[in-house]
């Protein structure tokens, strides 16, 4: 823990199962009832106990309400205690959950709720694309053809031209995304598929598939952080933060340098010999928060001491990208990584055992604390408890990874989890 | 319209003339798109036009009308923008105006066939990076002459220019050199 803070409990979550459109709730009840799941998961735990919350959504554009974190903290009853929005594109999520784990680690809380909610489904899916092509430059990028497929299209077609990455290994990760996804009843779109299901549907960006690409979606999600003396009352299965760590980079992807790679303890400078890096192929900014997290969680080879890990799979590409920044496997290896069944279930790192966000859907602001939830359950042992089977449960999970990510890879967080029991 | 419910004049008491005329808004004839009933959905439009400066960026844009296009370069460390910034990210200083070559590299590309509702008209079209010789970064554009999903990353390509300039980045696109 760095100088100065104290240790944070994660002690329960509530998830709602994202939908296409979710006309019947608002975006308050949908977090109304993501709350309640979690409140009923630690009974001990009343509202007078809860000393303040931070609101994760990403578009005003889609809320088309300004200060909406506000509508949803007085529905919940939490008005007039602390609350604060957060927004950082598409990892809103993950750095909602590491702003609620400041305020308990900084002392101000003892209990922080970090709620989250997206509803999508209020404009048409172009529309909806529209909305998050915003997040990019608007002088220079947007108006050459703002749409996130397509830049994320020309990163994969760089990386496959400096590693040989190949269309067939990022269906893999579509067909294990959504295959995990049939277990999870949280889940949007569980599907059995095959490599050639994924590379027959219909191109959006070459060379990424409609199966390649996550949908939209509305849905709310809730973590509850708690101070470790809090943490004993609430609940005999308290899931520990151990690292926390953000990485950024430029908004622009025509900015990004062509240096050094920045290294974690098991690599080498040799192992890189060559390599511009990040260019457009790789993520600093993701490379920057796993460093982070890793240093501070005391993690030294990932790939050998983390026990699963639910990334921010927006792309079946950034997945690949993703096991390289998190040090899963080196750079330029992510391809043959999937291939050889090592991110799988019973493989040697299950990475999104829940489905992720191709098959579990994107609604922006929960979706990185959807990931939490769902990472504490594993730790808890309880995926059983909450998904009515334990087929995805990772048997002895002790240390899980989550990360979520924004933009081009303009904000990035990793966060370590740990069974604290 | 006469409303049946009003009373008739007179009806009340001394003092009460003035109330018996009831107050009501005018009605119209404007009305609501329903999707869908219970839960109620319905059309909320919403629009806006911005007075937007592109402030220290404008000579990129003034410069595309005559032909030319602009990168930044710093003067106290050498780093070369080939998209424009007032400022260098590596040292801080303010940058200077440099003339970009006409020709360039296909760094990686990709073409849309589908793409965000303003672009969805015009798609499929092909999204690029350009890699100039003596700059450090790149350039988005369109690259036009090319089939969809045909372009090659290495391929050299030239800036080409809009006559009637619309004072956007799409003032200029590439071809194959
Ligand atoms: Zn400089």
């Amino acid at each position: 823990m760095p100088k100065g803070f104290r240790d944070v409990y994660f002690v329960s979550g509530g998830i709602t199962r994202f939908k296409k459109a979710q006309p019947d709730k608002d975006f308050r009840y949908m977090v109304k009832e993501a709350f309640d799941y979690a409140m009923a998961d630690v009974p001990n735990l009343t509202v007078d106990r809860i000393d303040g919350s931070v609101a994760s959504y990403f578009s005003d554009h889609f809320t088309r309400q300004l200060m909406a974190g506000i509508m949803v903290q007085d529905y919940l009853g939490l008005c007039p205690k602390p609350g604060r929005r957060i927004e950082s594109g598409g990892a809103t999520g993950g750095m909602c959950f590491q702003s609620a784990w400041e305020a308990v680690a900084s002392g101000r809380m003892d209990v922080c709720v970090a709620f989250g909610f997206e509803t999508m489904s209020r404009v048409n899916t172009w529309k909806g694309n529209e909305f998050i092509a915003l997040a990019s430059d608007t002088n220079f990028d947007y108006p050459v053809g703002g749409f996130y497929t397509g830049y994320y299209a020309m990163m994969v077609r760089r990386h496959m031209h400096e590693f040989g990455t190949t269309v067939e290994q990022m269906a893999r990760v579509s067909v294990k995304n959504h295959g995990n996804a049939l277990h999870n009843p949280y889940s949007q779109y569980p599907m059995k598929l095959t490599v050639e299901d994924v590379r027959r549907s219909e191109m959006v960006s070459d060379p990424l598939t409609r199966l390649d690409v996550c949908v939209m979606s509305d849905g709310a999600a809730c973590c509850v952080l708690a101070s470790e003396e809090m943490a004993a009352k609430l609940t005999d299965r308290p899931v520990k933060v151990t690292g926390v760590g953000t990485g950024t980079d430029t908004m622009r992807l025509a900015d990004r340098p062509h240096g050094d790679v920045i290294l974690l303890p098991h690599e080498r400078p040799e192992d890189y010999k060559g390599l511009k890096y990040p260019g457009v192929h790789s993520f600093r900014g993701g490379r920057m928060a796993a460093k982070t997290a890793y240093e501070m969680a005391g993690v030294t080879n990932p790939l050998e001491e983390v026990d699963f890990v639910e990334l921010h799979d927006a792309f079946t590409s950034s997945e690949i990208q993703t096991y390289e920044d998190l040090g899963l496997c080196r750079y330029g290896e992510g391809g043959p990584f999937v291939e050889a069944g090592h991110a799988d279930i019973g493989g040697k790192v299950p990475v999104n055992p829940s489905g992720g966000l191709l098959a579990c859907g994107h609604p922006v602001g929960a979706t990185g604390l959807m990931q939490a939830v769902f990472a504490l359950w594993q730790l808890q042992g309880t995926i059983g408890k909450h998904f009515g089977n334990d087929r995805l449960q990772i048997p002895r999970a002790r240390r899980g990874l989550i990360h979520s990510h924004a933009g081009t890879g303009t904000y990035i967080t990793v966060s370590v989890l740990e069974r604290g029991f | 319209m006469t409303d049946m419910t009003e009373k008739p004049a007179g009806a009340g008491g001394a003092g009460e003339v003035k109330e018996a005329k009831k107050i009501r808004l005018p009605e119209t004839e404007e009305g609501t798109v329903v999707f869908n009933i219970d839960p109620l959905i319905v059309k909320d439009h919403y629009e806006i036009d911005y007075i937007h400066s592109y402030a220290q960026d404008s000579p990129f844009f003034i410069g595309l009308a005559s032909g030319k296009l602009l990168g930044s370069k710093c003067p106290e460390c050498g780093y070369a923008y080939a998209t424009p910034r007032g400022h260098c990210m590596v040292c801080g200083a303010k940058t200077e105006w440099v003339e970009l070559p006409k020709e360039g590299r296909i760094h990686t590309w990709t073409t849309c066939y589908f793409g965000s509702e303003a672009f969805l008209k015009e798609t499929p079209f092909t999204l690029i990076l350009v890699e100039f010789d003596g700059f450090d970064t790149l350039f988005l554009a369109r690259l036009v002459g090319v089939e969809p999903s045909q372009a090659q990353i290495g391929t050299r390509v030239k800036a080409q220019f809009l006559r009637n300039s619309k004072f956007k980045p799409t003032d200029v696109y590439f071809v194959p050199a």
